[in-house]
């Protein structure tokens, strides 16, 4: 029975986990596109640089959620 | 061959629809002669099934046939010190059908793919000849083939003006040169470096693309490939750092003496967390967007509603431009970290003034 209770923790865990990364990408994400559309249009013959900039930040931030999705998969998985 | 340049378009965005034939190819279940149970859908099992390493390669299922590749099984046995070579169709159940999942074939047995020994204390190594392998083994000849007729090109007209698949991988490997090697490794060093980075990059854009085919095998998100990727990143990077390098990590210059006991551990943790962070990174990436397009698929058969699939496809079809979108970024974010990290390693010290020196 407390076998079942812990199994059942331990999956609420996961993916209440799984739901806050999205939400640090979400917002990481979002602020990132948001100064990079400011700084376009601020100057907007550079928006080539600013664009490559602004999705290697993107994929850095992307990779920190997604190790918290790994730890998820883990989880359920283990 | 005008014909093909005038549809290209259209065959792209073709290609791009038909590759929800993901949802046709689940595993049925191997039907027993006396009954036929209604298995219910399990979501999680197909999802893992097609982003996991098998040995046989399961192409589609054609109505009650399943169109697969039974591939060679090698196995190492540490005890008799013989290799042991089969094909992996002669694993059979109870009832005789040839299955994965748990059969008998010989000496070994396998369950849910995964092979042991009858006997409890023999060791064995499966070096077998598995999807990912032969997967691997495909992509290699592929990219040989395309860079070798490159190269050859270039070769014997090299005053000439590229065409075809030439001036294609010529502006993307422009690209590499001017954004990636150039800035972090120096006018001077790049040169040494550039083979290795073109490598990792095409290498992990082509696997990419392949895994997101109908058919294709999941090969970087194999977390086993990317580790590899990443260790040789890593080997490169400290093989050919300098001094001025490992002073940086053990004894900053430039920080007060307490700080810089701080700093110690801190560095050499990170020596090995930039690798680990490039594995986890593109491992995560690619397998996270294959299991996002297989549960959009498998949403259709878990509501059991045919009703559910325009919109479902449409999901489907936003994220699958997603993950080819995924696929060159994370080739290019791993090119250009490596580039970095090898730029690090071996930069000449400039001289920065010090104010402990004084």
């Amino acid at each position: 029975m407390l076998q079942l209770l812990a199994e059942g923790l331990a999956l609420l865990g996961a993916g209440v986990g799984a739901g806050i990364a999205a939400l640090g990408a979400g917002v990481g994400v979002g602020r990132i596109g948001g100064s990079a559309v400011e700084a376009i249009a601020r100057q907007p013959q550079e928006a080539g640089k600013i664009q490559t900039v602004m999705l290697i930040a993107a994929a850095f931030v992307e990779g920190v959620a997604l190790f918290s999705v790994v730890v998820c998969l883990l989880i359920y998985a283990g | 061959m005008r014909a093909i340049k005038k549809y290209t378009l259209f065959i792209l965005v073709l290609l791009s629809v038909v590759h929800f034939s993901y949802g046709s190819s689940e595993p049925a279940e191997p039907s027993t002669s006396s009954e036929k149970k209604e298995e219910k859908f399990n979501a999680s099992e197909m999802i893992m099934h097609h982003i996991g390493d098998s040995h046989e390669w399961h192409f589609a299922t054609i109505g009650e046939t399943h169109l697969t590749l039974p591939l060679l099984v090698i196995i190492y046995n540490k005890d008799t010190k013989g290799l042991d070579v089969f094909c992996s169709s002669d694993f059979r159940n109870e009832s005789g059908h040839s299955s994965l999942k748990e059969g008998t074939a010989g000496n070994y047995t396998i369950h849910h793919d995964k092979i042991h020994s009858k006997d409890e204390n023999a060791h064995i190594y499966d070096l077998s000849i598995t999807k990912n392998v032969a997967s691997l083994l495909i992509s290699f000849l592929l990219l040989l083939s395309i860079f070798l007729y490159i190269s050859s090109r270039y070769k014997k007209n090299p005053l000439s003006a590229p065409k075809g698949i030439q001036s294609l991988f010529e502006v993307i490997i422009q690209y590499i040169i001017e954004e990636v090697a150039k800035p972090s490794l120096g006018e001077k060093k790049y040169k040494k470096y550039l083979p290795y980075l073109l490598t990792v990059f095409f290498f992990i854009w082509f696997n990419n693309m392949l895994g997101l085919m109908p058919g294709g095998a999941n090969l970087t998100g194999n977390i086993a490939v990317t580790m590899m990727l990443a260790v040789t990143t890593f080997i490169i990077t400290t093989l050919s750092a300098n001094r001025h390098y490992w002073k940086h990590i053990f004894w900053t210059p430039g920080v007060p003496l307490p700080l810089r006991i701080i700093i110690l551990p801190i560095e050499v943790i990170g020596i090995f967390t930039k690798p680990f962070a490039l594995m986890i990174r593109l491992f995560a990436n690619i397998t996270a967007g294959h299991i996002i397009i297989l549960s959009f698929i498998g949403l259709i058969f878990i509501f059991n509603s045919l009703g559910m699939a325009p919109l479902t496809m449409a999901f489907g079809l936003f994220m699958s431009f997603m993950e080819l979108f995924v696929a060159i970024l994370q080739a290019y974010i791993f090119t250009l970290l490596s580039a970095m990290y090898i730029g690090s390693a071996i930069e000449a010290h400039e001289h920065v003034e010090h104010d402990a020196h004084h």
